[in-house]
């Protein structure tokens, strides 16, 4: 039951930092377009520092006492190398990914968002299927 | 309020790195940054592990109410005017886009929030992830600039047309 109230209390800290970026800086909380605009050059550095919050969190973390998991990867270089574009392109063309449309847009009660989020469940369900159930080679 | 422009710049980037860092924390207390607890949860067949659900559950529990209240509102503490993203436009390009990020997410179990947290692991991993997220995100902006952005990450950003 630990790790159910753990992923619970993480998920109150990202719904937080979701509700602090609305609320205080009218920004939505998505990763994908948070990084993708600031590589665009829109002005505005907040995108800026909050990514470097975002990235500097596991070197935070043990001042306050949070073990960071270490990370146990199926994927191997070039199947993340795949997998990273095909992430980069997805989120950009549907406008969000597991934060902006899974987080935000089911917050914001969207249909959009709902729709989004149950099609990437779904493939990657099916995707996750594929390698572990049908052996798809994602070592390499 | 009487805060000049500058002040109020410098105290979104301030704020925004401080949710930025709670953000991390989140993922990291929730463990999303290992990619075996996503793909764990994924695999509805094999070693089916609910936590991610309650990690999406915990977050909209809390992120809701303020999306009620900004839907409501339209005003946020530092930035002005809020305005929300499209909530009803359904396409082809939602859906296919949605697909793609769904075989990527599969394949590593690695979405962009975390991958960028993984970059402090400093395994060539983690960046080889975001240097091909960031190809992907520019090739997409690059092969669609002649259509309106797909996506708005500021509230106030100017709406697309489409």
């Amino acid at each position: 039951m630990e790790i159910f109230a753990t992923a619970a209390a993480g998920g109150a800290l990202i719904g937080l930092a979701a509700a602090g970026m609305l609320l205080v800086n009218g920004s939505i909380a998505g990763i994908s377009g948070i990084f993708g605009n600031a590589l665009a050059g829109q002005p505005g550095l907040w995108r800026w520092t909050f990514l470097a919050g975002l990235i500097a969190a596991p070197l935070v973390a043990p001042l306050a006492k949070i073990e960071v998991p270490a990370p146990h990867h199926q994927a191997g270089l070039v199947t993340l190398a795949i997998a990273g574009l095909l992430v980069g392109i997805g989120t950009r063309l549907s406008g969000g990914c597991t934060s902006g449309h899974g987080v935000c847009g089911l917050s914001n009660l969207s249909r959009r968002s709902l729709v989004a989020t149950g099609t990437f469940m779904l493939v990657a369900a099916l995707t996750v299927y594929a390698v572990r159930h049908l052996h798809l080679p994602v070592g390499f | 309020m009487s805060v000049s422009s500058f002040g109020r710049s410098l105290a979104v980037m301030v704020t925004s790195a401080l949710f930025g860092l709670i953000f991390g924390l989140g993922l990291i207390v929730s463990h999303m940054v290992d990619p075996q607890r996503v793909t764990d949860f994924l695999d509805i067949a094999g070693t089916w592990n609910p936590a991610l659900a309650f990690v999406m559950g915990g977050a909209i529990l809390v992120a809701a109410p303020a999306f009620a209240y900004a839907r409501r509102h339209r005003s946020s503490a530092l930035s002005g005017a809020i305005d929300l993203p499209d909530r009803f436009r359904i396409n082809s390009r939602l859906v296919i886009g949605a697909a793609l990020f769904g075989i990527g997410w599969g394949l590593s179990g690695i979405c962009p929030g975390p991958g960028l947290t993984l970059l402090t692991s400093f395994e060539p991993r983690a960046l080889v992830f975001i240097a091909a997220l960031a190809a992907g995100i520019r090739f997409t902006d690059m092969a669609t600039a002649a259509k309106p952005a797909a996506q708005e990450d500021m509230a106030t950003a100017p709406r697309p047309a489409d």
